[in-house]
């Protein structure tokens, strides 16, 4: 079947198989390679992109369910003259990231958890990004960063 | 004013986070432009034999370029003939752990690869199948009849002494398992292979381009320099990517007999089974020692569960037994091991590789004598460290700790823990019937780092007529920043800004010699060659310099703020490094260096884990986590702690939450992120890290590893926590991961046994 | 990772909906947020033939007051229910247990009617719906009818749809008595619960004790005739069989919903 799909404010078509997952969409179709998969259970968040401004994981979204639809990538957060987006400048000077393979999907999920609670506790935190794994950095700068993106963006 | 000690943020990091990296799966490059997609058939049966292998119906399914198994393999060395034990490509005749592959499908799309493998009939025998270390080291169900056992590299002797111990007041008799965990980084394996005329290049996530390239070399019997390794970024290793598993040369000779391009990435729930685990042992310990808190003798006779094939198995029994008296004066230590084998996934080097273990155990049984002999847990560890004025220290299996502050450490976490409140809390809720109950638990460490020192590293710096420089180190980062401490060595040397240098690692072609990233070895044998090639560019400058400006060399300064020379007392006329990379000729000026260090280094440390304990659940929550690594100077304090908090976090996760467990048929349990506990955000709280610079004399930047130290120590502090929790119902132990259920019938049991005692 | 080939199909209208399953009979599956379907299939444990998405029809996705009860359409997905300030007045229970369900990312797909309809014994909203005594409106090629929510969930992954029926909305009666709890039991956060108890008032419903969503009626005859918290707590496992596996064993499951009805029960009593 077709697809459209607006990724990144960029109006992308194509002929896909109906099967094709939406993160395959990204990374095999359009090479937005930024974007991870680091399981087959819906469980490590990697894959973690806003679909109409909202985080979902893209490995358990159909192409075909965001035929229509607005998806952002981590690709698609800094500004036109590359200057970071504020979760990403927090994640550079918190030290969030290490390898950097959990880290677009961690961006996305911490933008989208900044949405809608934009001064969240530390606790808030934790259990807003309980839906994405890293085996890097303990979490601990991570938490940092999303509480410094906040303290820099309420 | 040196950038070497100040926090400085990542150079890698602005990429990583607006474009992302590049993983082996990420490569988009004209090399591998229609390339074929490997999906592996693997065995579903932990031990049988293959009686048949039907491809007919796969070759046949949509997109199918080619399906292969063992037999056609013909273009390979063969197996060594005198080493029955030996790990074949491609499954032939025996499966012997689930997961093992056994045929190899290969398709135009990597969806065609899901479907066809489905399609690839093969025929098992099922043979009974052996899991438990304890069971396969009878020797009953043997995995390679032709071995005549399932024992690898018994070490040891064959009867122990029972004197030292007979003369101690207390004597404990336990068995410990160290269980069973996968390493999950969250890249999993991958690799892509395209051969021109008789070279390939092979894309391969792993630790070390050089030793895998040798390992590709070797398994496709071609010389070395037919094979070219290069390691984009890599998503984590921990040990679980040094080097490449048969999968990955698999690849590359799937390339060569198609005469195509080919690239593999497995699943998560592949990587689960298929990739190396982790941990793995089962000790049977004695200690003895004395009321007035002194330990006297330790016993330590530990089989490590290599899984189906040997692999490191005896390196990794090889460790433990080094680090066994661990942190403490012992004046009888006995030790001995065994490697054995079993129908489980092979197990390999997982962050700590060996030492956690060693680690995990003594700490167990310190606290057990602490309770034993009614003294608190820290003055016995205090009775028993070895004392700073003691150093350099000649352990009991012949390492030479260069330096430590065991007591410090110890006594540094208890304060900042605020310990005395602890306690006073933890009666608090006792003497209430609080259903949520206390624990805290201690570890004091001591960690080997860079054991294979005599491998050094290699380190070439080049300064561009430009100014700029590059380095070429033969680290291999999977995350740790080498990238930026690399340049702050430089920046430090020679003065050159970080932000013009550039760091190159993982390609054998322009790094041919190399050793890698592993054994927490980088700064001390990676960064020190870079170190030392500084050094050396700096006084091929200052000769260059001092004929320039005709002046004695011995007065030419380098003014690194600016990065520029100049005459002593004539700081008007100077010379930057542009200009002395012109004078030095075409290629600038150049430094190559392969340092090896004389001897490993001995990082140490303590944790205090606080944990709340449910008791009418079992649950158990870690409240907070004090810990001290002191790894001697700290080049860049964030790298450091980053380390320290990944570190904590694995072993936080094993001591509570993860398990790779099988069935007594060898099927794996836990057998996918849903299943295998690795842990959330939500699971952790922020950590307390303190800080302490003990140095090395090991090398000029007095480093030592803080890669694994984190794990070592975390793990027992929070084992430690959870039995502190309820010993005052008398639990004496809890099995890792700490469970709810488990701790809840360690509760069960011991108010039972409270019971029967009051009847 | 991906699942195997079959047809999508997007239906317009609930009607379009039922045409279409009606069109592939036993080979199609509706998929709504996908977050209990998709799973399967890229597991290749299910391998529908045909998907029909009913992901698109919004008028499905409501929380509407209607004086006696409040109506949820099918399609309102697990985040606007934990976060809905109507539910948060009148039925804390279900807010909070769509909460607890998976993610974030997970409760941004995951929509009640998906989440029932897989009638999934260890899912949460089964057990709240359960407790909260609400009706479930099926539409299918025969007409439209109400399923009481202690009829529809029929075993492990069976509820009483009919092939071709689609859940339209979730009718819940606005609770007599207000004290709720839910507590939910996990090792890590995003865990299925070990074992979870949903109360309301004096209804109790379980998460993973048996082979589908039930109710734990011993322990409401127990409060019926007068039985303390605590006694009628210690009848929460009494005529169910829960399983064992690498998660739990049956009888520390069973130890766990005793525990936690008591803690429920304590909860909503502190809320009444």
């Amino acid at each position: 079947m077709k697809v459209t799909i607006t990724v990144n404010g960029k109006e992308t078509s194509a002929e896909v198989e109906d099967r094709t997952l939406l993160v395959h969409y990204l990374r095999d179709v359009l090479n937005l390679t930024a974007t991870n998969i680091g399981c087959d259970t819906t469980t490590c968040g990697a894959c973690t992109v806003l679909l109409d401004g909202e985080s979902v994981k893209s490995c358990t979204v159909l192409a075909a369910q965001a035929d229509g639809r607005e998806v952002t990538t981590v690709e698609g957060l800094a500004g036109e003259d590359g200057t970071m987006h504020p979760v990403q400048k927090a994640f550079h000077e918190q030290h969030g990231l290490q390898c950097g393979f959990c880290t677009p999907g961690m961006v996305m999920a911490t933008v989208s958890l900044l949405k809608e609670n934009p001064r969240p506790t530390e606790e808030q935190v934790r259990a807003g990004l309980e839906g994405n794994l890293c085996r890097c950095t303990g979490y601990h700068n991570i938490v940092k960063a999303v509480l410094a993106a906040a303290e820099e963006t309420a | 004013m040196s950038v070497l000690g100040t926090r400085v943020v990542r150079i890698e990091d602005p990429r990583l986070l607006t474009t992302g990296a590049t993983y082996v799966d990420d490569l988009r490059i004209p090399q591998l432009a229609g390339a074929a997609f490997v999906t592996y058939v693997r065995s579903p049966l932990a031990h049988a034999r293959i009686t048949g292998i039907d491809v007919s119906a796969a070759a046949e399914a949509p997109g199918v370029v080619a399906v292969f198994t063992a037999n056609d393999l013909d273009d390979v060395p063969p197996p060594p003939a005198d080493n029955p034990l030996a790990e074949p490509l491609l499954a032939k005749d025996v499966v012997r752990y689930v997961g093992e592959p056994v045929a190899m499908v290969i398709t135009e799309t990597r969806a065609q690869g899901e479907d066809a493998v489905e399609l690839v009939a093969v025929d098992y025998e099922p043979l009974d199948a052996v899991v438990d270390v304890e069971e396969a080291a009878k020797d009953e169900v043997l995995l390679f009849p032709e071995a005549g056992t399932n024992i690898v590299a018994p070490n040891g002797p064959e009867e122990f002494d029972d004197a030292p111990f007979a003369e101690c007041e207390v004597v404990i008799e336990r068995t410990f398992r160290n269980q069973r965990v996968a390493p999950v980084p969250m890249e999993v394996r991958s690799a892509a292979a395209a051969w021109d005329g008789e070279r390939v290049t092979v894309w391969s996530s792993n630790q070390n381009a050089q030793t895998t390239r040798m390992i590709i070399a070797g398994g496709l019997g071609v010389e070395p320099d037919k094979v070219r390794v290069i390691t984009p970024d890599v998503g984590g290793g921990f040990g679980a990517k040094i080097g490449v598993d048969r999968d990955t040369v698999l690849v590359a000779w799937a390339a060569r007999r198609l005469g195509r391009a080919v690239r593999w990435t497995e699943t998560r729930s592949e990587s689960l089974i298929a990739m190396q685990h982790g941990r793995a042992q089962v000790h049977k310990v004695k200690l003895g020692g004395n009321r007035d808190g002194k330990i006297l003798a330790y016993r330590m006779d530990f089989m490590q569960d290599a899984g189906a094939y040997p692999r490191v198995g005896p390196l990794l029994a090889n460790f433990t037994t080094l680090m066994v008296p661990a942190v403490y004066e012992i004046p009888t230590v006995q030790i001995r091991s065994k490697v054995v084998l079993t129908n489980t996934t092979p197990v390999g080097a997982y962050r700590g590789a060996g030492r956690p273990e060693a680690t995990a155990t003594i700490e167990r049984l310190v606290d057990i004598f602490a309770d034993e002999i009614g003294m608190d847990p820290a003055e016995v560890r205090r009775r028993n460290l070895i004392p700073a004025d003691k150093f350099p220290y000649t352990t009991a299996t012949g390492l030479v700790y260069d330096s430590g502050e065991y007591v410090k450490a110890l006594d540094r976490v208890l304060e900042a823990a605020g310990y005395e409140e602890l306690r006073a809390e933890q009666e608090r809720r006792r003497a209430a019937g609080d259903t949520k109950l206390l624990g805290i638990g201690l570890s004091s460490y001591v960690e080997v780092t860079a054991l294979d020192f005599p491998n050094g590293e290699t380190g070439r710096v080049v300064i561009h007529r430009d100014g700029t420089a590059t380095v070429y180190t033969g680290s291999h980062t999977q995350g740790q920043g080498h990238a930026t401490s690399w340049a702050m060595i430089v920046q430090d040397q020679l003065g050159i800004p970080m932000d013009k240098v550039t760091v190159i690692h993982g390609d054998t072609d322009a790094i041919p010699v190399g050793t890698g990233t592993y054994a927490s070895r980088s700064l001390q044998v990676g960064g020190i060659a870079v170190h030392e090639c500084a050094v050396k560019i700096k006084e091929q400058a200052r000769e260059l310099a001092a004929r320039e400006l005709e002046a004695d060399p011995a007065d030419l300064v380098l003014d690194t703020d600016s990065g520029a020379w100049h005459v002593q007392g004539v700081p008007g006329t100077k010379l930057d490094w542009a200009r002395l990379a012109e004078l030095a000729g075409e290629d600038g000026l150049t430094a190559d260096v392969h340092f090896k260090p004389s001897r490993p280094t001995f990082p140490f440390g303590a944790h205090l884990a606080v944990v709340e304990v449910d008791t009418e659940t079992g649950l158990v929550r870690l409240v907070r986590h004090i810990s001290l690594d002191d790894a001697g100077p700290l080049i860049n304090p964030i790298l450091a702690e980053g380390q320290r908090h990944g570190g904590i976090a694995q072993g936080v996760a094993q001591a509570l939450y993860e398990e790779m467990a099988y069935d007594a048929e060898g099927n794996p349990v836990t057998a996918s992120l849903a299943d295998y506990s690795m842990i959330s955000a939500a699971e952790l709280p922020s950590f307390e890290l303190l800080t302490m610079e003990t140095p090395t004399d090991v090398n000029p930047l007095g480093v030592k590893g803080i890669g694994e130290a984190g794990t070592i120590g975390a793990t027992p502090a929070v084992q430690n926590a959870v039995v502190d929790a309820l010993s005052h119902l008398g639990v004496r132990h809890i099995e890792m991961p700490a469970t709810p259920e488990r701790v809840w019938k360690a509760i069960n049991e011991a108010r039972g046994s409270e019971k029967r005692a009051a009847q | 990772m991906i699942p195997a080939t079959f047809t999508y199909r997007r239906a317009e209208s609930v009607d379009e909906a039922i045409e279409l399953a009606g069109q592939y009979g036993d080979d199609a599956k509706f998929l709504a947020g996908g977050h209990s379907l998709l799973p399967l299939m890229k597991l290749r444990l299910a391998q529908p033939e045909v998907l029909v998405d009913i992901g698109r029809l919004r008028d499905l996705s409501y929380i509407r007051d209607e004086g006696d009860h409040v109506a949820i359409g099918a399609l309102t997905r697990h985040h606007d229910l934990a976060t809905s300030e109507l539910l948060a007045e009148q039925l804390p229970l279900l807010r909070y247990a769509a909460g607890t369900i998976g993610d974030p990312q997970v409760r941004h797909r995951g929509t009640i009617g998906g989440s029932l309809a897989h009638s999934d014994p260890a899912a949460d909203l089964p057990a709240a719906v359960l407790v909260l005594e609400a009706t479930l409106v099926a539409r299918g090629p025969s007409g439209t009818r109400e399923i009481p929510a202690t009829e529809f969930f029929v075993d492990r992954f069976e509820s009483a749809l009919e092939p071709g029926e689609l859940l339209t909305e979730i009718r819940v009666p606005k609770p007599a008595s207000r004290g709720w709890s839910f507590q939910k039991f996990t090792k890590r956060a995003i865990d299925w619960a070990i074992v979870g108890v949903a109360v309301q008032g004096d209804k109790v419903g379980l998460v993973n004790m048996h082979e589908k969503p039930v109710r734990a009626t011993a322990v409401e005859e127990a409060l019926a005739s007068g039985a303390s918290i605590q006694e009628a707590a210690e009848r929460a496992a009494d005529g169910l069989s829960p399983n064992s596996d690498v998660h739990a064993s049956a009888e520390y499951r069973a130890q766990l919903a005793r525990v936690l009805v008591r803690r429920g029960l304590e909860e909503a009593a502190s809320r009444a």
